[in-house]
């Protein structure tokens, strides 16, 4: 059977007459798409995880509150990664008379292993950020690099003497930035960096000492894998492993929604490409019907016509996505040039994944999607060949794609690595199509049914779109799922954009003051008064430890929960409030009425109250300083902990706690230029505790703007993807047209006339279109929104303008530029073509 | 008739009958056609427009299906045979002239000739083609596409795709109907002359009395019947 080798020269012959542009065009650019999501996605994911790590000062860190074992670390150089060590603990720092607690850390060699640490040679000077420099290592023994606040409570100078415990240190630098900076009491007040060499001398590592130790490890991220999976077993209680997304609630969730939204943007250019495959496949086997009934009259076996167009579409489709995944990977080469000023790591050359993933999904679109109507082929009759206007046999079945649907769905599960996210957008789809076609069909019959009142230009438009009922709907359909799918990245890349930069907008609270006695909310009122500084919410806060659950005594180690083991340890914060405030949001439960004031009754929040396994109707009790306080669990509450405000893991309703001994807290955003007011508070109110956050926001804002920039350009992918959809939905029916056009203007009509039946014909392909995508991103965005992002859906009447405007403006553009070469040709040639 | 005279008929119809359907009546466009075509002979189908011309054409090269009756060719029964059975006999015996051409518009000339021995899986077709092409006056234009080819060009390359696989029998339905009287006269004339070299047989559809007068039998066809 040589069919194979007469295929390949078919192949090349259509391709010489420029019968398969459309479709390769489609798949390179498509596949192209993909798997430029594909790397881009890939990498850009480590990077932003590096990036992540930065925050955490390496790729791995093991905590302790007890000296880890070397076998960690020889673990770890085995494996060929970098360690790094460092311990931290609270100590009182002595200069002259002068005296402060001070949150100590001691690093040795190689500290950071990622991020960048910076320092100032401007010791005491606020906000002296524009004079820093990245520390070219640590300390040298002997010396010390402060924090900014100590260095303002203590007036330090640059080689001053301290006293930390009994060693005597020089203070050499001062810190601008510290990777690892985290929230966290121990950590945060005034800070010291020191070299591990000192350690010894200063006596303060004793027996009891609060000390945490940590072990800081990076490399390749398979190696930090391989580690990470030696390591859980090993572990002892109370040693546990942070990596960034066990560390950073809030950049685990930035990049868990880019993340899912980078997937979404590469399953809307799958839907785009299946959709261009389509048009453009049942446009290959339009103008393919004559050819092969020549073929099954010169002798030419149904199966055999089959595989001569079978071999065509696999070679070309492999070829195709070859070439695809070669433009993917300039595509995301060029990307990450220009990302490189941002992405401040260096990423790792791409595997070979992404390039096969392109290939095979680009087999699949093609076969999925171009077999339904190449199976016609096999069945057009030899009589076409002497009655033209037979065979023509139904090039549309819906049900003929259904092997195509299939395939997409699996894609869609693949590559989206989230079954519910795969699964909602999956379905969604397939009620497009059927909600589209159904629709389509019943307003195209709608809108003919009129034709007979309307005036001339109208009339053949309408008849037009009428007498192609089965093209015009599929046209519709193919291009309002296309524009379904870049309106509905577009509605839920705004809102996502919006969310995060509401959740983190400029003037976030940046300072958190604890430890507010009662009788200092009066004169701390007065110092933001005078200080132009907005005065901001206060809130009562209560400190005690839960000891039994529903009367049984609370037995922390018996938990097989870290997280668990670790609140049950420690203290609470309790509050209270009247109103719910706006960043929570009840689960399970109620909120308490006014009239509830004093019952014994509490908010817990949902993390916590998962982790120690407590729900609605159980009664906690809790140690507060020395009394026993019980109160019921009412309500459970998420709380938004992104937003950098103040929340609490446990609420009461106002009369409950006022009895217990109370300090206040508060946060609040002060602008870097009234950084020297700070210092001026921290003078009038020593007993304060402050925690300055904003390095963290600034970084996590870093991170949000990259990511951002990510998706932006990913989105122009899509939307370019969607130009070839709206290509393909235009070419597809060009021939008819053009045919028509010969007709009409060998009957004399003008070239005004043809260019305004033509508008009548597109304009309602795009009211279609454009009605049918804002329909169906509008639904689709609010069930990806509510279920999957977490984003609260507003109706959003722009989706339908911009779903209009851009279905006619685009279909009629794009298809009076595709039509053309119909005005200009003359009739005779074109009619004596087609025969 | 002189039917009984012909000893072994290459093409033989029996009771030949096809209905169409058209919305609630059934239209009758062949009824009871028996006829029988010897090795050699050229015969025309004459008849008006709607006679039934082109659909008997399509029935005795099996490309069409009968209602009723059936249609031996080269001794073998078409309508026994599958779909692809069927094609499988087009290639090897038949060859088609068509009104309008129908070359495959994305392959050049030579390419449209080549076509029918590659299906049968011949190799080296190239010189076999050629040399038909030569035959029919144009090896200037072998590389040319259909559309950049006259109505006479085109209709020369369809005889000679229609040539190339020795066909016994060649089937022409209205071979002249696109093109002017001079030039159609040419066609003829060549198909003919390949009829005569090739000692092929030719069944012609046509309504041109003086093509019709050059066959050596006139089958005329009224309102789907076989008149004497």
């Amino acid at each position: 059977m040589n069919s194979f080798k007469l295929s390949l020269r078919m192949l090349h012959r259509d391709l010489r007459a420029g019968e398969l542009h459309v479709l390769i065009f489609a798949l390179i650019i498509s596949v192209g798409g993909m798997t430029t999501v594909g790397f881009f996605t890939d990498r850009v994911q480590l990077a932003l995880s590096r990036q992540g790590n930065q925050l955490l000062g390496a790729d791995l860190v093991i905590v302790s509150d007890r000296p880890l074992s070397q076998r960690y670390t020889g673990e770890a150089v085995k494996l060929g990664l970098n360690t790094s060590s460092s311990l931290k603990f609270p100590s009182m720092v002595v200069k002259g008379d002068d005296n402060i607690l001070v949150g100590i850390k001691a690093v040795t060699a190689g500290y950071p292993l990622r991020g960048e640490l910076r320092i100032t040679d401007e010791i005491g000077k606020a906000a002296s950020y524009r004079n820093d420099y990245v520390a070219s290592g640590i300390p040298s023994s002997g010396s010390v690099w402060v924090g900014e606040k100590l260095a303002a409570r203590l007036a330090l100078k640059k080689g001053d003497i301290i006293e930390v415990g009994e060693a005597r240190l020089i203070v050499a630098s001062q810190i601008t930035l510290e990777p690892d900076y985290s929230i966290g009491f121990i950590n945060l007040g005034p800070r010291l960096l020191i070299n591990a060499i000192d350690l010894p001398a200063t006596g303060l590592i004793q027996q009891g000492s609060r000390i945490s130790y940590r072990l800081l490890i990076s490399g390749n991220a398979g190696l930090i894998t391989t580690l990470r999976s030696w390591l859980q077993p090993n572990l002892t209680s109370g040693e546990r492993i942070q990596g960034i997304r066990d560390a950073r609630p809030e950049i685990k969730s930035a990049l868990e929604r880019a993340e899912k939204f980078l997937s979404l943007a590469a399953m809307a250019s799958v839907v785009l490409a299946a959709a261009a495959i389509a048009l453009a496949a049942r446009r290959f086997t339009m103008r393919h019907l004559d050819g092969c009934a020549i073929m099954r009259c010169l002798g030419a076996r149904q199966n055999e016509v089959l595989y001569l167009y079978l071999y065509h579409f696999i070679i070309l489709g492999l070829v195709a996505s070859i070439m695809g995944c070669l433009l993917g990977l300039l595509a995301q080469e060029a990307l990450v040039y220009w990302l490189s000023a941002m992405i401040t790591v260096e990423l790792p050359w791409p595997s070979l994944f992404p390039f096969i993933q392109g290939v095979l999904v680009g087999l699949v679109l093609l076969l999925g999607f171009a077999l339904p109507p190449l199976l016609n082929l096999r069945s057009v009759p030899a009589l076409r060949v002497l009655r033209r206007d037979i065979g023509i046999s139904n090039v549309y079945s819906l049900t003929g794609y259904a092997l195509g649907l299939g395939a997409l769905a699996v894609l869609f599960l693949w590559k989206a690595d989230d079954v519910r996210l795969g699964l909602s957008v999956m379905i969604g789809f397939i009620v497009a199509i059927a909600i589209f076609g159904l629709l389509g069909f019943l307003l195209i019959k709608a809108i003919s049914s009129v034709r007979s009142k309307a005036g001339g230009t109208w009339k053949y438009g309408l008849a037009s779109i009428w007498r192609r009922a089965n093209s015009s709907v599929i046209q519709a359909v193919a291009l309002g799922l296309g524009l379904m799918a870049l309106l509905t990245l577009m509605l839920i890349r705004g809102d996502l954009l919006q969310n995060w930069h509401t959740t983190l907008p400029s003037d976030s609270p940046n300072h958190f003051l604890v430890n507010i006695q009662e009788n200092q909310l009066q004169p701390l009122q007065e110092f933001f008064k005078q200080n132009d500084v907005l005065q901001p919410s206060v809130y009562p806060m209560v400190r005690g430890r839960i000891t039994s659950i529903n009367g049984s005594i609370v037995v922390p180690d018996n938990y097989s929960n870290t997280r668990a083991k670790r609140l049950l340890k420690r203290e609470f914060n309790l509050s209270w409030a009247n109103e719910i405030r706006s960043d929570n949001q009840i689960v399970d439960g109620e909120w308490w009425q006014s009239r509830d004031k004093g019952k014994a009754v509490l908010s817990l929040e949902k993390g916590v109250a998962k982790a120690i396994g407590v729900k609605l109707g159980d009664t906690l009790t809790f140690d507060i300083a020395g009394s026993i306080f019980s109160a019921e669990v009412s309500s459970i509450r998420k709380v938004d902990w992104d937003s950098f405000r103040v929340n609490f893991f446990a609420v009461t309703p106002p009369g409950v706690l006022e009895e217990y001994p109370t300090s206040y807290i508060t946060s609040f955003y002060l602008p870097e230029n009234q950084m020297d007011m700070m210092n001026k508070l921290i003078m009038a109110f020593p007993n304060f505790l402050v925690i300055d956050v904003a390095t963290i926001i600034t970084q996590v804002q870093k991170v949000i703007e990259q990511v951002t920039k990510a998706i932006e350009f990913v989105f122009l992918f899509t939307l370019l993807s969607g130009l070839i959809v709206l290509y393909a939905a235009v070419i597809s029916t060009q021939d008819e047209r053009i045919h028509e056009a010969a007709i009409f203007r060998t009957l004399g009509a003008k070239r005004s006339q043809l260019i305004s039946t033509w508008i009548v014909e597109f304009s309602i392909l795009g009211i279609l279109s454009g009605l049918f995508s804002s329909m169906g991103a509008s639904a689709l965005g609010y069930v990806i929104g509510k279920f999957t992002l977490n984003l609260p859906y507003t109706f959003n009447i722009w989706i339908w303008l911009i779903g209009l405007f851009v279905g006619v403006i685009g279909v009629v553009v794009a298809g009076m530029i595709g039509t053309r070469s119909a005005l200009t040709s003359p009739p005779i040639l074109v009619l004596r073509r087609i025969g | 008739m002189a039917d009984n005279l012909i000893i072994n008929p290459i093409v033989q119809a029996i009771s030949l009958t096809k209905h169409v359907k058209s919305s609630d009546t059934q239209l009758t466009i062949l009824q009871d056609i028996n006829l029988e075509v010897g090795i050699g002979e050229a015969v025309s189908i004459v008849g008006a427009s709607g006679s039934g011309k082109s659909t008997l054409l399509g029935l005795l090269a099996g490309l069409d299906i009968p209602s009723s009756g059936k249609v031996y060719l080269n001794g073998e029964d078409i309508f026994s045979l599958s779909e692809d059975g069927r094609a499988e006999l087009r290639g090897c015996l038949l060859g088609f002239v068509f009104q309008s051409f129908q070359l495959l518009p994305v392959l050049t000339a030579i390419e449209n000739v080549m076509l029918p021995l590659e299906l049968t899986g011949i190799s080296n077709v190239r010189k076999i083609a050629l040399e038909l092409l030569g035959r029919v006056g144009l090896e200037a234009r072998i590389n040319h596409y259909p559309k950049q080819l006259s109505g006479g060009e085109q209709q020369r390359v369809a005889i000679a795709r229609a040539y190339v696989t020795h066909p016994k029998l060649l089937l022409a339905d209205e071979p002249t109907g696109n093109l002017d009287s001079s030039t159609g006269d040419q066609i003829v004339d060549l198909m003919f002359e390949l009829n005569r070299e090739r000692r092929t047989t030719l069944i012609l559809v046509t309504h041109d009395e003086s093509i019709s007068s050059r066959c050596t039998r006139q089958i005329q066809l009224a309102s789907g019947k076989i008149e004497d």
